[in-house]
């Protein structure tokens, strides 16, 4: 018995299967999200590298942006219930998720059983996402594997608004101008970053172990930012990008269990 | 009253929303009074003088509704209003400056030709309440100023302490005489103190029909769904002083406990979790709004925005001390602590699980406080909450997506809590 879960992005794609005893078989990411062929192309690799079938998988649930979308579902969650369960699997002792993905920000404070307790997401504004970081890398001309290397070489951080990509945009632009180096301005859009995320941890009261999730947490330079921010060591979860979509792969895992009605199926 | 006699209650919500329309048109058209009101200003006083009311409030929300908002909002840009501005005032704004320049001109300007809301005159007169929010005095000044029509304030001292105090019942009962004093001037006759006992009467038989509507969703499963609410609304607020709101809301209670007792629910089996929606709806995505909720076996069960217009009073008092009080205890003209205990209420009696807060960009007095208010309520009854970005009339304030994953996402956490995963 197989389960999948597939976590249709704004940015990315990302699928996992797990097989009868809940062990990770395969994990995938497709740089394209939602809308795009991504979704597609993420089952194809999946499939591809595993050797397996769609007619292997017993439940399939989608989560993300373009859960609804997603054709062959048996079942969609949204991606903080996801978030949840994938980290809770990941590491159990984490009480509070900051999840930075493409358009979304969100910090979920979980119970003890992984259950969510709490969760506040970024307003209607993309400041403090990974589209936010797509934007400054664009004007600083890097990328955004670059950007951490980068980040540990500044000197003295430039400040920018954490309040609109637009504004925050024009700010960097006008720090190039000036003649701030690129170094102080990544690290000043870093700190931008964390310092939106942190506010909705801070609303969502900061417990426990801090597990950072989503693909900015692939970016060492906001993980440390972040961790300065709310003065505490942060966890990145294991393949952090693949969390929501190991999670919906739970919620399948569950749901194949019960359809076939025995603990190993 | 007319025969309700074969009538069913939206179709007499869609005829005396049209009648009202159709009044205040005839009324200009026999060079009688038209009135705008603010939608919790007191309309018994200008229903006692015969005076034809249109409510701005409902008329942008009825624009919004049928996606005709961002025609008037961006007349409302171009005269400079800022999008900061309250949606509501920036529809009805560019919807007057529109019928001004149609009255100046001859011309109909093609934004009003074709504007999807039902066509309602320009004013002779306004009236309006700070009862609700105090954006409602600036918007209604300016339209006095652009049109040079008098205004009418009934100014309402916001309530820091509950109960209300005798001394602002009083203050608030001189302010209805004054705007009867103003009456008399514009219309040129003396106040007709016999009809106002009656509109008063007439406006209490009215809500006692709305209160009965309300309550019925503490049944669980409901046979009430909430949103209708926010649909028949518009009569509380436009007709609350004309039998046609008593007429159409008795018959839709009596509608509701015909359901209740063939156990006939609004959900029919699929009611999962029931929650409180706080806030102003989102008129442009009523419609998504609603089924993102409705998919997950999410019904909404108490709101305190309908409950607003829950103005009983005492019809008989002559000292307006009690219709006073009625006008001044709406719950966002109270302390945060009223507005706490009446939300913990609404969720009690509608039996919720959850709230919904709407952070709504146009509303800053409903939406301020929301951060504050739904930490104060999580102590006291444990319940989860979301909330969610959007706007009463602006589709640009709001993002489908985002409010799907978290309505979404509130309804796993009532199934965690309440064990109704299936």
């Amino acid at each position: 018995m197989y389960a999948l879960g597939v976590d249709v992005g704004s940015a990315s794609s990302k699928a996992v299967i797990l097989d009868r005893n809940r062990k990770i078989v395969a994990a995938e990411v497709v740089q394209a999200g939602t809308g795009t062929t991504g979704p597609r192309r993420v089952m194809e690799q999946i499939f591809s590298k595993t050797g397996l079938h769609r007619e292997d998988i017993v439940k399939l649930v989608a989560t993300g942006y373009g859960r609804m979308r997603f054709e062959g579902a048996d079942r969609q969650f949204s991606e903080i219930s996801c978030h949840a369960r994938g980290v809770h699997y990941l590491v159990p002792e984490a009480r509070t998720i900051l999840d930075i993905g493409g358009q979304d920000a969100k910090a979920i404070r979980l119970g003890n059983g992984g259950e969510v307790k709490q969760f506040f997401m970024n307003d209607k504004c993309a400041a403090g996402t990974g589209r936010f970081l797509e934007v400054m890398a664009r004007v600083l001309e890097t990328d955004l594997e670059r950007m951490a290397a980068l980040d540990t070489a500044a000197d003295s951080p430039v400040s920018i608004s954490s309040t609109c990509t637009v504004f925050a945009e024009s700010e960097v632009i006008s720090q190039l101008s000036h003649g701030a180096s690129r170094e102080n301005i990544i690290a000043g859009v870093h700190n931008s970053v964390a310092a939106k995320a942190c506010g909705l941890v801070g609303r969502c009261g900061v417990e426990g172990t801090v597990v950072m999730t989503g693909g900015v947490a692939q970016n060492a330079g906001v993980v440390r930012a972040v961790s300065r921010e709310l003065n505490r060591e942060i966890l990145v979860a294991p393949n952090p990008q693949t969390a929501g979509a190991l999670g919906a792969a739970l919620y399948a895992w569950d749901d194949a269990r019960r359809e076939r009605g025995d603990e190993t199926g | 009253m007319i025969s309700t006699t074969g009538k069913s209650a939206k179709e007499l919500l869609a005829y005396y929303q049209a009648k009202l329309d159709e009044e205040a048109r005839e009324a200009k058209a026999q060079g009688k009074l038209v009135c705008w009101s603010a939608s919790v200003a007191p309309p018994e006083l200008c229903v006692a003088m015969d005076i034809a009311m249109v409510y701005p409030e409902t008329h942008a929300a009825g624009i919004g509704a049928r996606k005709g908002a961002l025609d008037m909002l961006e007349v409302a840009d171009r005269h400079g209003y800022s999008v900061d501005c309250c949606s509501y005032g920036r529809v009805n704004i560019g919807y007057m400056e529109l019928l001004k320049e149609e009255a100046l001109t001859g011309q109909t300007p093609e934004a009003l030709a074709k504007s999807p809301a039902a066509r309602i005159p320009l004013p002779d007169l306004i009236i309006t309440c700070n009862n609700i929010c105090n954006t409602l005095l600036k918007w209604y000044e300016n339209l006095a100023v652009e049109l040079n029509i008098p205004c009418i304030v009934i100014d309402v001292p916001f309530n820091h302490t509950m109960p209300v105090p005798e001394y602002a019942k009083e203050y608030i009962a001189d302010e209805f005489r004054h705007a009867i004093s103003q009456l008399e001037v514009i219309c040129g006759r003396p106040f007709d103190y016999n009809k106002f006992r009656e509109v008063r009467h007439q406006t209490q038989r009215s809500i006692a029909q709305w209160n009965r509507i309300a309550a019925m969703s503490r049944y669980k499963p409901s046979p009430l769904n909430g949103f209708d609410l926010f649909n028949y609304m518009a009569l509380v607020v436009c007709a609350r002083s004309r039998d046609y709101a008593e007429i159409t809301f008795k018959k839709f209670a009596d509608e509701l406990e015909e359901k209740l007792k063939k156990g006939q629910f609004a959900f029919k089996g699929a009611e999962k979790n029931r929650i409180t929606w706080e806030g102003i709806a989102v008129w442009p995505y009523l419609g998504q709004t609603f089924k993102t909720l409705k998919a997950q076996g999410t019904i909404m069960t108490g709101s305190a925005y309908p409950n607003m217009w829950d103005l009983s009073y005492d019809a008989d008092d002559e000292s307006l001390h009690s219709m006073a009080e009625a006008y001044t205890r709406t719950y966002i003209n109270t302390c945060l602590e009223n507005k706490v205990s009446t939300l913990l209420n609404i969720m009690e009696n509608g039996q919720c699980d959850g709230v919904v807060y709407h952070l709504n960009r146009s509303c800053k007095l409903m939406s301020f406080l929301n951060v504050e208010t739904a930490e104060l309520i999580q102590e006291k009854n444990g319940l989860p909450y979301v909330s969610f970005d959007g706007d009463q009339t602006d589709p640009r304030n709001f993002a489908p997506a985002q409010y799907d994953t978290r309505v979404q996402t509130l309804s796993e956490m009532m199934e965690q809590s309440t064990g109704t995963e299936s």
